[in-house]
């Protein structure tokens, strides 16, 4: 069923639009006073010179390494399955016998590849990941002279993500199991 | 053989008597008696009964095709029984019905049998209390480690969680850890710290593949699956224990590490490594077919099925599937190729046509092919696979669909009996057109020498082989899993099967060029759904008789044979 909307009507003052001109040429004025007599810069020099990012601002995710420099990701696909544009394309390593850098976490993606052209920045990736793998960091002008170099590689991510730490769960593990073998157990 | 099909003919069951029992306050009447794992009546357990009611009982070790062990707890539930008083009588309510005593302790509902009168409790606090004890117990040494858990998404432990799991574990000691990505056998990794120790493996391979192969060693929290030392676990059902863990512990070595199951579209189809026909499910991503799993069919396989047929899929994908329609060696169309063997076959004269199918083709195609049979008078014949037999599930008969090729009238009871009189056909130079479905004939007693005599060879397979090579037309076929159709198995069960993938290139399911060409050369026009072309196959075919697509259903049909 259509809703009808009941519009206010305009003031006398509003009708003249003469308050909406002044509001605005205010403004104007006020920009030419400070750049012209006052000497200051009301723009910014971008790309020489950028914005200061707040923390938690939702840039280009990338893949992250820790601080032992292994990667993090173990290819669960949760980030690909979460993902609303289907942006994330993960290779699992199946039968093609890569081994995980860190040995206990048994794997790692083979490949992983994110399209930038169809990433919307969303975070639901960096949310659902349990590894703490995947961030969304600072990148906000990402370009590129084709389509295809917009699909970013695990390689790419990988360098671009840098190193993230964090509380190193599988190495936890295999501590404790490592101590476990020894008898008594010492913990 | 009869001309009707008929269902499965099974000795006519005595009757069991029914009792009344109440679960969470619902009436049902149930059989006193239920066939267990080896098919023997016992008595109904109460899981039984709640399943009949549509009541869920979470459970690990339980599972209808194993013997009852009884040792995961999960399944725990309340329950009463009518009262007797001394006098040996039901003690009434004052509103005449009978009062129930209530069991001070709850009873674990898969190896409780069941009694006239009895209630069962499966949604009172204290069950759910007790299943979220459970569960909890089972979580303390349990990794975690879903993140590269291949069993994450078919998890009963995760599933069970959501359920009746905490957010957050009071374990504060540390875990017991066990060894990780043991190899038990060829196919199979262990990992000990996922296992819950339900024994359902254990009971799988003792009991139903007949090889015990698996038991517990270590004490307490040490215990752990294990073989005996130096014997793998090598069976030809060792996969099967990997799809009935109810968590992560038995992982396949096939499907270590290839997809996460939550992505795989599951498609119902039939094995086609031997002539049991086990019903199973094809689970591929994009078209890429990535495993096999048994579909549970009491009258053929019920849910297991052999490690060979499992795994018998690598090929669907190959790189050198056949993928062109070549005519005389070159690139072509299907338009171009069928007219011109249409043309061919019209102007073949009676006797000079002979056809080798293959009993790997579906009713359908088999059926359609012994209509071009009949119109050109041809001979025509195909191809026995033998291997060994056991004697679970595996059959002797590596083809999936003899029966249907013997029904179609393709083939006769000794199958191949024909391929000598063909071979001395085209020797004389009386056959001077073969028509190959399937099969490399050069391996069959037709060598190169003899293909090499024919005006005209048409050769439809999957993959390349020395017969396609000297074919003048190949046409690039379909594998099972890329189109529909349906097998009779060595039983003479009927059974379908649905496409779970495209076809790679031009390559078209071959009932649907054999369609256009029967179309093409004897005029008669068909039905273009499998659906109508099966039906009309049914009315054609005395053993097919009264069946239709629709009324196979997803367990089939068991016709006489």
């Amino acid at each position: 069923m259509a809703v009808v909307v009941n519009r206010k009507a305009l003031t006398f003052w509003e009708k003249l639009y003469l308050p909406a001109i002044i509001g605005g040429l205010k403004v104007t004025l006020k920009h030419a006073y400070n750049t012209l007599i006052l000497r200051k810069v009301v723009t910014m020099e971008y790309p020489e010179q950028k914005w200061t990012l707040p923390t938690g601002y939702r840039g280009a995710p990338y893949l992250v390494k820790d601080q032992d420099g292994d990667t993090k990701c173990v290819s669960c696909q949760l980030c690909e399955f979460v993902c609303p544009p289907k942006a994330i394309r993960i290779t699992p390593p199946g039968d093609t016998g890569l081994k995980a850098d860190r040995t206990n976490a048994e794997k790692m993606p083979a490949e992983f590849e994110i399209n930038m052209l169809r990433c919307i920045f969303c975070g639901f990736c960096q949310e659902v990941c349990p590894e703490e793998a995947i961030f969304l960091q600072q990148d906000y002008s990402l370009t590129a002279l084709s389509r295809g170099e917009m699909i970013y590689n695990k390689e790419k991510l990988l360098s671009l993500g840098g190193v993230s730490p964090g509380i190193q769960k599988w190495k936890h593990k295999l501590e404790e199991a490592q101590a476990q073998e020894n008898f008594p157990v010492k913990l | 053989m009869s001309t009707a099909a008929t269902t499965e003919t099974k000795p006519a069951p005595a009757a069991i008597e029914k009792i009344k029992v109440k679960v969470d306050g619902r009436e049902i009447e149930v059989p006193r008696l239920t066939a267990d794992w080896s098919g023997k009546l016992t008595p109904t357990t109460m899981i039984q009964a709640c399943e009949l009611a549509q009541t869920e009982v979470p459970h690990y070790c339980w599972h209808p095709k194993l013997p009852v062990v009884g040792n995961c707890r999960m399944c725990l539930v309340e329950f009463g029984t009518p009262a007797m008083g001394p006098d040996r009588k039901p003690v009434m309510n004052p509103d005449g019905t009978p009062k129930i005593a209530k069991s001070p302790r709850p009873a674990i509902s898969c190896a409780t049998p069941i009694s006239p009168g009895m209630e069962i409790y499966t949604k009172t606090p204290a069950v759910k209390q007790m299943r979220e004890g459970v569960l909890e117990s089972l979580l303390i040494n349990h990794p975690l480690d879903c993140p590269i858990c291949d069993q994450a998404g078919e998890c009963k432990l995760q599933e069970y969680s959501v359920d009746y799991g905490q957010s957050a574990s009071r374990f504060v000691e540390a875990k017991v850890h066990k060894p990780k990505a043991v190899d038990l056998g060829p196919r199979i990794l262990l990992d000990a710290e996922r296992c819950i120790l339900c024994t359902r493996c254990i009971r799988f391979t003792r009991d139903i593949a007949g090889d015990d192969a698996l038991g517990i060693i270590n004490r307490g929290s040490y215990n752990t699956i294990a073989t005996f030392p130096g014997l793998p676990f090598d069976n030809n059902y060792t996969l099967n224990t990997v799809d009935i863990c109810p968590v992560g512990a038995l992982t396949s070595k096939d499907f270590r590490f290839k997809m996460r199951v939550w992505f795989l579209k599951e498609t119902k189809s039939v094995c086609t490594s031997c002539a049991t026909g086990c019903n199973i499910l094809v689970s591929s991503r994009e078209e890429v077919v990535q495993r096999y799993t048994p579909r549970e069919n009491d009258a053929v396989n019920g849910p297991w099925m052999c490690d060979a047929g499992r795994l018998n899929y690598k090929w669907i994908g190959r790189e050198d599937r056949l993928k062109t329609v070549l005519v005389s060696g070159r690139k072509s169309s299907w338009t171009v190729a069928l007219n011109e063997i249409s043309d061919r076959l019209k102007k073949a004269p009676a006797g000079s046509v002979a056809m080798v199918a293959s009993a790997r083709q579906t009713n359908e195609e088999l059926w359609l092919l012994s209509k071009l049979k009949a119109k050109l008078g041809a001979t025509s014949d195909s191809i026995a696979r033998e291997g060994q037999a056991d004697n679970l599930l595996v059959s002797a008969d590596k083809n999936p669909n003899t029966n249907g090729a013997r029904l179609t009238g393709i083939c006769f009871t000794e199958i191949g009996s024909n391929l000598p009189a063909i071979a001395g056909g085209i020797a004389s130079g009386k056959i001077k057109t073969l028509i190959v479905f399937g099969e490399d004939v050069t391996k069959h007693g037709l060598g190169a020498d003899l293909l090499g005599r024919l005006e005209t060879l048409i050769v439809s397979d999957i993959l390349p082989n020395e017969t396609t090579k000297l074919a003048h037309y190949v046409l690039p076929g379909c594998a099972h899993a890329e189109k529909r159709g349906s097998f009779t198995s060595t039983k003479g069960r009927v059974q379908k099967f649905m496409k779970a993938v495209e076809p790679p290139g031009d390559a078209r399911a071959e009932w649907e060029y054999l369609h256009d060409l029967v179309h093409h050369v004897t005029g008669q026009n068909g039905f273009v759904t499998i659906e109508g072309l099966f039906n009309q196959m049914a009315k054609e075919v005395p053993a097919f008789n009264g069946l239709t697509w629709a009324a196979l259903g997803d367990a089939g049909v068991t016709v006489q044979i």
